[in-house]
């Protein structure tokens, strides 16, 4: 894995987008070649959004040959709810963007059949030809999207009952309620994710710290599903310094020391605007 | 793009580099407009997969509601309540005058008058239940006459490039009090003789297309007439009156809930018997109901000290209303009005002959700004007052005075010292500076 570590939650925002912009740049998708990208929700990615929309807006990045897929959605929630997940993607990302509606896929949690909706989505993946980069978050159980400690590693995408540490994290969405925070949602599984051929995990704040030390310094456990992926072939870890207090002294060293080889993945930046064609 | 929006094919239009007036306050939103409605562009995304055919660049300027005026007696040499030549052309000049004033929707006023402006000549099978209704056969008399009249002619429609849309008439008196009178015509004023239906009747001819009446709730019998009227939908407002605290809170629970240009036409203020004024802070008012207050706020009908009072005390209820005169867009000199003359000296409209103010020529866009600079309230609040008030008080907030998903595409663009640069109806550009 590669762990970057910033010294800010701006900072590691900033060299997130930064780095899905080259990727996505240097990628030159067009019509026939798709950029796929798996996008994640919570309050730890709108940093990186709002880096990517300045980006957009500066006409140094276009979303116009890019298919996105979310993470998850909950089950239940109308969609036009504010704290659905589609509500957060059109406000604080598609909005602003110039990403077509029909390349964007966000999970269904109002379909009839949840199933056939989970496999559904699976098959759309298959049908975009994979994903190419898989951004996502941790929980504070050390999650990742909603595979609850527990869940297999190599699941698919499924409905899955929140843990009671999530519906907590989630309840300040829901004004403190507990009784309001959706109880199940459908997520892409572990395996949906392995399957990315690179995958980008951002991590920040210190009540991440202890999740960020179970994913990376201890064993491959399902009660820390990110912990998967030390066998992915691909990883990017992207934290602030908070998020590394639960690490090694040594760890952060080593990585840390590491920053210059890093930072040749986001420097120079790459613009749509270099490639006139 | 083709087109591939499964709810309708008719062209969308995104209004971008906008700061719009939503949730009271002004954001930085896109306005989506399609088939003469604000469309909700998440909905039109997720469900549709659709996209904007048009996009306005707004230079990032406001976006607001247009403006509703529900006291405006005329203008441009029109007098709505003169039913010389032809009242509809004259009601069609204002209309599209005042789109260049932000304003999208406007109540026609009437002020006092004599019967035979208020009725009409109706055709036969109209007449009939008004016949039933009213008992007096000197009434008969006057249906059967056959000089053209006001009411009937002012009908509620929509706006469009042709002008500004009509929500309903202002029925501004005849039960007014005498003493407060103001620029009214004193021998067309009427008491309440049976009270209730037949002597608004017998005035009035009919209600359709009445969004508001004007009274003096002190007038005895008067109870019956307000329930009447708030019963059939119509604004009751008290104006031109003496009324005390009590007499105004029994008239607001009757079912009246405006309060025509407050201070003008009314007992000052007292600490020992607030007024009609103090309808404002009193704690008599049904659950559930709010008392709205029109404010003309030209500068010069209402000192900015007492607009500031007014507002710090009811924010939620004030609504602009220019009650704009015949002479309002018109240079200085002798103009008509109701059934008398008036003077007008640079922003002074007088009774010709006295001091008595006879309504303000300051333009909505112009009380927009005043109010906003002598109160010092947010732009939003002043905009609001202009829009979102007067759609609440009218009952027609579901469709006008907002910008929320699915109400009419009425707004207007402006800058940011307030001046109306462009006015839309239903979508449709329909005046630009």
């Amino acid at each position: 894995m590669r762990l970057v570590i910033l010294d800010d939650y701006d900072l590691a925002s900033e060299w997130a987008a930064k780095y899905i912009r080259n990727r996505i740049v240097q990628f030159k998708p067009t019509a026939d070649r798709y950029f796929t990208l798996g996008l994640p929700t919570g309050s730890t990615p709108l940093g990186c959004y709002r880096k990517l929309i300045e980006y957009h807006k500066n006409g140094d990045l276009s979303f116009k040959y890019v298919k996105t897929f979310n993470m998850d959605e909950y089950v239940g929630l109308p969609r036009d709810h504010p704290e659905s997940y589609h509500s957060y993607m059109w406000n604080n990302f598609f909005k602003h963007i110039d990403i077509e509606p029909q390349n964007t896929h966000i999970l269904d949690g109002n379909a009839s059949d949840l199933q056939a909706e989970c496999a559904a989505f699976e098959q759309q993946i298959t049908a975009a030809g994979g994903i190419e980069l898989f951004v996502g978050g941790i929980g504070p159980d050390g999650h990742i999207a909603f595979n609850e400690p527990g869940s297999s590693l190599v699941s698919r995408t499924r409905v899955k009952t929140l843990a009671k540490d999530t519906i907590v994290a989630n309840a300040r969405f829901f004004g403190n309620d507990l009784s309001k925070v959706p109880t199940m949602t459908l997520t892409v599984g572990v395996g949906t994710v392995m399957d990315a051929r690179e995958v980008m995990i951002l991590i920040t704040g210190a009540h991440k710290a202890f999740a960020l030390y179970k994913a990376i310094e201890e064993g491959v456990n399902h009660m820390w599903t990110v912990s998967a992926f030390q066998q992915h072939p691909r990883t990017i870890f992207v934290c602030d310094e908070d998020a590394t207090l639960e690490l090694r002294v040594k760890t952060v060293k080593y990585f840390k020391g590491l920053m210059h080889v890093h930072n040749q993945l986001v420097e120079p930046m790459l613009s749509v605007k270099d490639y006139i064609d | 793009m083709p087109s591939n929006k499964s709810v309708s094919d008719a062209p969308i239009t995104q209004f971008v580099s906008c700061r719009i007036l939503k949730d009271h306050r002004l954001q930085w939103e896109d306005l989506w407009v399609r088939e003469g409605k604000i469309l909700n562009p998440e909905k039109l995304f997720f469900d549709e997969e659709g996209f904007a055919d048009h996009k306005v660049d707004c230079g990032n300027k406001i976006i607001a509601p247009g403006f509703i005026d529900v006291q405006i007696n005329g203008g441009y040499g029109i007098d709505f309540s003169q039913a010389s030549g032809d009242i509809r052309r004259g009601v069609a000049q204002v209309a599209k005058k005042i789109l260049e004033h932000g304003v999208t929707s406007f109540c026609p006023t009437l002020v006092t008058s004599p019967p035979d402006i208020y009725h009409k000549v109706q055709s036969v099978h109209l007449s009939l239940p008004f016949i039933i209704e009213l008992p007096n056969i000197l009434v008969l008399v006057m249906l059967l006459s056959f000089s053209p009249q006001v009411i009937p002619e002012l009908r509620v429609q929509d706006g469009g490039p042709e002008g500004a849309g009509i929500l309903g008439i202002h029925l501004e008196g005849p039960f007014i009090s005498e003493q407060k009178r103001g620029a009214h015509p004193p021998k067309f004023l009427r008491t309440f003789k049976a009270g209730g239906v037949a002597d608004l009747m017998e005035t009035y001819g009919h209600l359709d297309n009445v969004a508001l009446v004007t009274l003096a709730p002190e007038l005895a019998n008067s109870a019956a007439a307000i329930r009447e009227l708030s019963g059939r939908g119509i604004v009751v407002s008290l104006g031109h009156s003496m009324a005390d605290l009590s007499q105004a809170e029994e008239a607001v629970q009757n079912g009246a809930i405006f309060i025509t240009h407050l201070f003008n036409a009314m007992l000052p203020f007292h600490h020992r018997d607030p007024g009609i004024v103090g309808l404002l802070t009193s704690d008599r008012i049904p659950p559930g109901r709010m008392v709205y207050y029109g404010m003309i706020a030209d500068g010069i009908h209402t000192h900015p000290a007492a607009l500031r009072i007014a507002h710090r005390a009811h924010p939620a209820g004030l609504v602009l209303v220019t009650d704009a005169v015949t002479a309002m867009g018109l240079p200085p000199g002798q103009h008509s009005l109701g059934q008398q003359q008036i003077d007008i000296q640079g922003l002074h409209a007088y009774v010709a002959g006295t001091t008595t103010l006879s309504g303000s020529i300051a333009t909505m866009d112009m009380c927009v700004r005043h109010f906003r600079e002598v109160s010092g309230c947010t732009v939003e609040a002043a905009l609001e007052a202009a829009s979102l008030h007067p759609a609440q008080l009218l009952g027609v907030s579901n469709r006008k005075g907002t910008l929320e998903f699915g109400t009419d595409a009425d707004f207007i663009v402006l800058d940011d010292t307030l001046t109306v640069r462009e006015t839309y109806i239903a979508g449709q550009q329909v005046w630009r500076k």
